[in-house]
């Protein structure tokens, strides 16, 4: 069954919208994952409402460990979306065609994680009542400035970027779901913009979707950029390095690499479409990880060794700290089982099928998660000058389970986003692949306006 | 609107061993208080354009050079906010901490604790206890904020919340800070805190107007520091930890007088000359931040070192 694409069987244009519009009708316990989902975002919420009346000191952070897990996790949301950019926008300019079932899934990723990440700064903030002071007052020379600005930005984008490749889409969305919400069948409506599948207006969307992917790289990239600079425009140990930028670029495309995968085998089993993500897409995708984790493990060696191989005074105690220290474990885990053990495992085909894609998957994702953790705390638990006259639990620092729970709640509420948006929409282009089945627009119009 | 603030009037003592330090603080002396509105009258006491007479709170009738004196009108918040961004004209303060005389006796954090309202763990200044290691013996190192001149903290401040004023100091303002801490993290001295919490008796403080160059109230969610005691510096005396030292620690002055004056002998020397005979140096030099704190070396070392009544010879490990 795999390979359909290539060799297969050729679809109809009736049986792919059926398929694709099919786990929009019925979906077995949508229900449930929904109230699971949002379980999880009340059982944050309230741990947010106490940490708005009782402050920050609800956190395990204080002032010398002053930025903890929302900062990481920060990076982290960040990192994630990036990989909108890199599928639909490069990997799509340069014409490769195998990611057309997964674009989708990719920019809704994106969104779902940019705009949590945007939440999650603000979760971290002593005065979120003052946050439109940035507004009022802000102040270009701060890299906090350029962070807002190119966030919103990409949010901007990536939300174009998700609803114009689903115009074409709403002809058919109209004809299939007449059974469906009346509210729903209005969203179909307003978002087709009036297209009814005209060859100029073929051309005008896939101009726009080719100027805007064109237009997300430089943004993308400044986004990541800035994030870490963040870290890497201050004068700490860990920190102060050049590479910051491209390290943390690379270092996102793994994490989104890998939550693409995860994505993909979750959307395609639950929504019955391993016709449409087969094992083709699983290979192709496992080969795009390892090229991404192999550019971000160069990065990791230029990061770590060069520090580690001088040990110059202030720098030993981190990356000692690091090798053999109090953060070996995490190090050592992350480093093995979030990036060398996955990138020699997808060298093998047997472990680019479905299955095993997600455990390694999952492994990267979390990994990909605390290596963020190992980047922010440790050189704050180290400050040039000693920490003295403060309680013990200055010292150190773990999230406790305010943290967790708030994190928790920015999690779930990114996979929210994507199930909301895969409930509403098809999470793969219609007209993408019909193109790609050889179906030619006339034949789409026609299949439309038959009733 | 308060008077509590108000830069008090003081009677003259102890003028005889500064040029000119601290221009307004001349009139200073223990605990004179003239409320702001009594500013007025102090004309009637005009002999001629030259000198003044002037009765302080103790009944003394004193004489003093009227270009010391100064209008002091109740100033409100907004005035407060204006004079407190832009520092005090034609100074450039400095900080003198002689290592050689500290026995960390922590006054100094003591009086600051108090003038800003902190909670004990709470520390603007913090003598910490440093370990060079080798043969050294360990040595007491007060470390406030180091009012750099290029300042990491100010730079990535997103809304000017954290400023550097003309005359060097570096203020926080508690009425705008968003709460990001990201001066905290791009401060390498570790000078800056946080209010996780309440502040230290909140109520008593409800209503009281914010005072930049004091930073009281402080308030939850924001960054607290050193602030060189801003609001003593305008009112012509020497910080609470300068004056607090038992010890001589502390020398105080402008650099662009040229002159430091010791905060618990009260004697004045130049500041360039006391640098250059001491061999004196700043913290984390090559991180090019050009603190406005300098350092006497530290010299005549306790040995053997107490701390926390245990002897070095027992306790080697350092916290």
């Amino acid at each position: 069954m795999s390979e359909v694409n290539k060799e297969g069987t050729k679809k109809t244009i009736g049986t792919i919208v059926s398929d694709l519009t099919r786990p929009i009708k019925n979906h077995k316990g949508f229900t449930i994952w929904i109230l699971f989902l949002l379980t999880v975002m009340g059982v944050g919420m309230m741990a947010y409402v106490d940490q708005l009346a009782n402050g920050l000191g609800v956190t395990a952070m204080r002032d010398y460990i002053s930025w903890g897990l929302y900062i990481s996790s920060f990076i982290f949301f960040i990192a994630t979306a990036l990989v909108g950019m890199l599928i639909s926008a490069v990997l799509g300019l340069i014409g490769i065609k195998w990611i057309t079932p997964i674009a989708r899934i990719a920019e809704m990723i994106a969104l779902g994680f940019a705009m949590w990440a945007g939440l999650i700064i603000i979760f971290d903030m002593g005065r979120p009542d003052r946050a439109l002071n940035l507004f009022i007052h802000g102040r270009l020379q701060s890299p906090i400035l350029w962070d807002v600005t190119v966030v919103t930005t990409y949010i901007a984008i990536s939300v174009l970027l998700y609803l114009l490749p689903l115009i074409p889409d709403m002809p058919f969305l109209k004809k299939a779901m007449t059974d469906q919400a009346k509210w729903k069948q209005k969203i179909y409506k307003i978002l087709s913009f009036g297209f009814e599948g005209r060859p100029e207006q073929y051309k005008s969307v896939k101009k726009l979707i080719r100027i805007l992917a064109i237009l997300i790289i430089p943004v993308a990239l400044a986004i990541h950029t800035v994030t870490s600079w963040l870290f890497a425009l201050t004068p700490r140990v860990g920190w102060d390095s050049t590479i910051f930028g491209p390290y943390y670029v690379t270092g996102a495309f793994v994490a989104g690499g890998a939550a693409v995968m995860i994505a993909m085998f979750v959307l395609s089993r639950n929504y019955n479409l391993k016709d449409y993500i087969t094992d083709f897409h699983f290979d192709k995708m496992g080969k795009l990880l390892v090229l991404l984790m192999l550019v971000y493990f160069y990065f990791n060696i230029n990061e770590y060794i060069v520090p580690g191989y001088k040990m110059k005074a202030g720098d030993d105690h981190h990356i000692l700290g690091l090798f053999t220290g109090h953060y070996a474990k995490m190090f050592w885990t992350v480093q093995l089982g979030g990036l060398i053990i996955p990138i020699i495992l997808l060298l093998f085909r047997r472990m680019r099928k479905p299955l095993p894609s997600l455990f390694i998957g999952i492994a990267v994702i979390i990994g990909a998660f605390f290596k963020r953790y190992i980047i922010t705390i440790p050189t704050l638990v180290h400050p040039h000058l000693p920490i003295q006259n403060v309680p013990e639990e200055f010292h150190s620092y773990w999230p406790n389970a305010w943290e967790w729970a708030i994190t928790m709640m920015a999690i779930a509420g990114a996979v929210l986003i994507i199930t909301i948006l895969a409930k509403l929409f098809p999470i793969i282009p219609i007209w993408e692949i019909a193109h790609e089945e050889g179906i030619t627009n006339e034949e789409m119009n026609k299949y439309v306006e038959e009733s | 609107m308060k008077e509590k603030k108000n830069p008090e009037k003081k009677s003259g003592k102890k003028s005889t061993s500064r040029r000119d330090f601290l221009k307004k603080g001349l009139l200073a002396g223990a605990g004179t208080v003239l409320a702001g509105g009594v500013v007025g009258s102090f004309n009637a006491f005009a002999q001629n354009g030259e000198k003044i007479k002037v009765l302080g709170s103790d009944g003394k009738v004193m004489t003093v050079d009227k270009s010391h004196l100064q209008e002091i009108g109740l100033k409100t918040e907004e005035e407060m906010q204006v004079a407190g961004r832009e520092g005090i004209p034609g100074k450039k303060w400095v900080m003198v901490i002689d290592l050689g005389k500290c026995k960390n006796a922590r006054l100094c954090m003591a009086s600051c604790q108090h003038a800003h309202e902190l909670k004990p763990e709470q520390h603007h200044i913090n003598v910490l206890r440093m370990d060079r290691g080798g043969d050294t013996a360990p040595f007491f190192m007060p470390k406030p904020c180091q009012h750099c001149d290029n300042p990491p903290c100010t730079k990535v401040c997103p809304v000017d919340a954290t400023f550097k004023r003309q005359d060097g100091i570096v203020l926080i303002d508690n009425e705008r800070c968003i709460g990001c801490r990201f001066c905290i993290a791009a401060c390498p001295y570790s000078a800056r805190i946080f209010n996780w919490s309440d502040p230290k008796d909140k109520e008593k403080y409800e209503d009281v107007e914010y005072n930049i160059e004091l930073n009281v109230p402080q308030k939850k969610g924001t960054v607290s520091k050193c602030l060189f005691s801003a609001d003593r510096l305008r009112e012509g005396k020497l910080p609470y930890c300068v004056s607090a030292c038992p010890n001589g620690v502390y020398w105080f002055g402008d650099a662009n007088e040229d002159a430091v004056t010791n905060g618990t002998t009260k004697e004045t020397v130049p500041f360039k000359k006391l640098l250059k005979d001491n061999a004196a140096y700043t913290l984390l030099p090559e991180l090019g931040t050009k603190p406005s704190v300098y350092y006497l070396p530290e010299k005549d070392r306790l040995f053997p070192f107490e701390y926390e009544g245990k002897s070095d010879l027992e306790d080697k490990h350092h916290s």
